[in-house]
């Protein structure tokens, strides 16, 4: 029984790539995640530190959590394109010798 | 005025899915809207989907009520996007077509995985569904005046007629619309409490007088407790040692709070619910129209200050001036108990808390407390983590646009939209908590009121999008569920064959069918927190289906019956951890003391199990498959 994907996707040559560049990064953002977790569990005083403005550690690593995860992807997603446009760019080249 | 948006709203939203519904006819369009909408509209309808009740109407409320506690949410929701983009996004476009099952089916057609992933998938939706109808119900009652059945009811029935019009189509542009319109008007609100500035005497610019609570000390003596001007009239210690006494204050019956700090034994006037068979008494007087539970939460000092307002303030400012130790937050709590007249009491009594307190974890989940109680919350944040990459109704969103590259974009599109949302909940929870607006009976109705204090308009539109942002997520959560059954079971699992009109009829009877079960436990589990329940809901996700979608993408030794047996496993351990959990045994009317799981998150022991379950099994049962 078919059961391919409603729009079919294609060969997509920076896949490998994109998917060991997500792990890392996946891995990295993980890392600074469960800083904040071990933070609250081993030293919550802690937390509660001043740090900037007048805002405590825990809304400063809160909201640097949120800005951190859009910053990662937006680098994610340039990182992705430009691998794309490199193997998108190598087949092109290769057609035009060989049609030279 | 909130009725005639709430309609045109309701109106309008019909109408566009009748408008979308004429134009899909096929099961593609249905399941995946024909897998042609593009990211930028589909990345909103991710914020859409995404941002359901328990975002809005349930962080808002936790915020308000327990402080930084409730952002801890906004933060797991937020993070577990992660797990979205880098894992799961792309290669889950290029496997599946319709749904979950679909996807990790993809490389085995095992009816054995068709099965488990579609229970699995019916299971999450259903958990999800749950608190979605209850909220709906809650933000209904006080909207249109109706009862909270009657609520869900027309939830319900709303929800069906979007979903059995058009599918995924209208389902789309109800949660771009949705998602949209909560985001900018989330900011006007923001803005406004920034404008308003903070006040120990919060007023709503004039609208209402601000209610100051008596207070006065008092003294022991073999326990009985007496006090200067004070009649006393009856004394109840309740269990966590809590004492309240039914007082004679100005020759009014009321019953008040004896707090008893360092600064010595203090009585506080509280608000109580007193239920007698002559009907409910609310602060010593019969309810009615101008009797009724006063709103709460102010500021008692700013910065070491008395009776004192500031002018607008920046954000920095604003968060600055709560987190001071020297400012008091008066937040509210609720107690209950039978009196000597065998009335039941409900009693919501004044707390007290430095600001510096509130605004660091420790309220609600207690990571200053033993150690079950830190794995706990170690086992919450986790869920939240692993949860969001494998809610099936987000997943199923993937199939809606054309290519991988737009599943990724699309995905930026949601993180940045939600994670904004999400910044803006801890202004509006922490607005709500100080400006005098909050309903002590229910926190989750903290953002509408928080808005109805700045005027009748913006109530209404923040109600009407709240409405929405329920409709959107039980639309999405019914196309996933009917999915479920009527393309993982009857098409894929059971083979009963059909052409694609009748795979679409299937599709529309599933929706009427789950639809009805919908409106059923949303009724019967009026009163439970949103929440909570949510995060249940991600848990059970993150146990079921998480490890079977990323062992399918990185380890090559993953089998059909690894991936079956984990999904079934991860369903079995994170509901049963939940069944015999504190938190339900206080449901069952139990004492939660006695519940033989002593933490109420399951994650942290379901996850791992149902991971190592996997390879194990897949580790057994290689050789014959391959």
């Amino acid at each position: 029984m078919l059961h391919e994907p409603v729009t079919p996707s294609g060969k997509d040559p920076a896949g490998p790539y994109k998917q060991r560049l997500g792990i890392w990064m996946c891995l990295f953002y993980a890392l600074f995640y469960a800083g904040f977790v071990a933070i609250n569990l081993l030293s919550p005083l802690t937390m509660g530190i001043i740090v900037f403005a007048g805002l405590n550690l825990a809304t400063v690593y809160g909201i640097a959590l949120i800005i951190v995860a859009l910053i990662q992807a937006l680098i994610y997603d340039a990182m992705c394109r430009k691998k794309e446009a490199e193997l998108e760019e190598i087949p092109a080249q290769t057609n035009k010798k060989g049609g030279a | 005025m909130a009725i005639i948006v709430f309609i045109a709203f309701v109106v309008f939203v019909v109408g566009l899915s009748f408008y979308l519904g004429s134009k899909a006819k096929s099961s593609s369009s249905y399941y995946a809207a024909g897998g042609q909408i593009h990211w930028g509209v589909n990345g909103i309808a991710f914020a859409g989907d995404y941002l359901s009740a328990a975002s809005f109407l349930g962080i808002c409320g936790l915020i308000a009520t327990v402080g930084y506690d409730g952002f801890l949410y906004s933060i797991g929701y937020l993070a577990g996007w992660i797990v979205a983009l880098f894992v799961v996004a792309e290669p889950l476009k290029k496997l599946g077509k319709y749904t979950f099952t679909d996807a990790v089916d993809a490389n085995y057609n095992s009816r054995g995985i068709k099965l488990a992933a579609a229970i699995s998938t019916l299971v999450v939706s259903i958990c999800y569904l749950i608190p979605q109808m209850v909220g709906a119900g809650v933000l209904v009652e006080p909207l249109l005046g109706i009862p909270h059945a009657w609520g869900v009811i027309m939830v319900g029935v709303i929800v069906i007629t979007i979903v059995a019009t058009a599918g995924m189509a209208s389902t789309t542009y109800v949660q771009f619309l949705k998602g949209a319109l909560l985001i900018v008007f989330s900011s006007i609100l923001v803005w406004v409490v920034l404008g308003r500035g903070l006040s120990t005497q919060p007023d709503q610019d004039g609208k209402v007088t601000f209610y100051q609570y008596a207070q006065t000390q008092a003294s022991s003596n073999d326990g009985k407790i007496a006090a200067e001007g004070l009649e006393i009239l009856e004394q109840v210690d309740v269990k966590g040692g809590l004492t309240f006494v039914r007082v004679n204050h100005q020759g009014q019956e009321n019953w008040w709070y004896a707090s008893n700090t360092e600064g010595g034994l203090t009585l506080k006037e509280s608000q109580s619910v007193v239920v007698k068979t002559d009907g409910k008494w609310i602060n010593g007087l019969p309810e009615s129209e101008s009797n009724k539970l006063r709103p709460v939460g102010n500021l008692e000092q700013i910065r070491g200050q008395k009776q004192v307002e500031t002018s607008s303030l920046s954000i920095f400012e604003f968060l600055a001036s709560i987190t001071d130790e020297d400012t008091i937050v008066r937040t509210w709590k609720s107690a209950s108990f039978t009196d000597a007249a065998n009335n039941k009491v409900i009693i919501y009594y004044p707390n007290d808390v430095p600001g510096d307190r509130i605004m660091r974890p420790g309220l609600k989940f207690k990571v200053e407390g033993t150690l079950l109680e830190r794995l706990d919350f170690l086992s919450l944040m986790l869920a939240l983590f692993l949860g969001t990459a494998a809610l099936p109704h987000i997943l199923i969103r993937y199939y809606t646009v054309p290519s991988p590259a737009s599943a990724r974009k699309s995905t930026i599109v949601a993180i940045a939209a939600i994670g904004f949302f999400y910044i803006l909940t801890l202004f509006m929870g922490l607005g709500a908590m100080v400006n005098g607006s909050m309903n002590p009976a229910d926190s989750n109705m903290a953002a509408p009121l928080l808005a109805r204090s700045f005027g009748e308009l913006l109530f209404a539109i923040i109600s009407a999008i709240a409405f929405a942002t329920v409709l959107g997520t039980v639309s999405g959560l019914i196309v996933a569920a009917s999915g479920a059954v009527a393309h993982d079971l009857f098409d894929r699992y059971l083979q009963i064959k059909m052409d694609d009109r009748q795979k679409v009829t299937a599709g529309k009877i599933s929706a009427f069918v789950i639809g009805g079960i919908a409106i059923i436990l949303g009724i019967l589990f009026k009163g439970m927190n949103v929440s909570f329940l949510v995060g249940l809901a991600f848990a059970v996700a993150a146990s079921a289906n998480l490890p079977a979608i990323v062992m399918l993408l990185f380890w090559k030794k993953t089998t059909a019956r690894g991936i079956a047996s984990s999904i079934i496993i991860g369903i079995v351990a994170s509901l049963g951890l939940i069944a015999f959990s504190p938190e339900l045994y206080s449901l069952y009317g139990l004492n939660p003391l006695d519940a033989p799981i002593p933490f109420s998150n399951p994650g942290l022991v379901s996850i791992p199990l149902s991971f190592i379950t996997l390879v194990v099994v897949s580790l057994l049962t290689h050789k014959k498959n391959t």
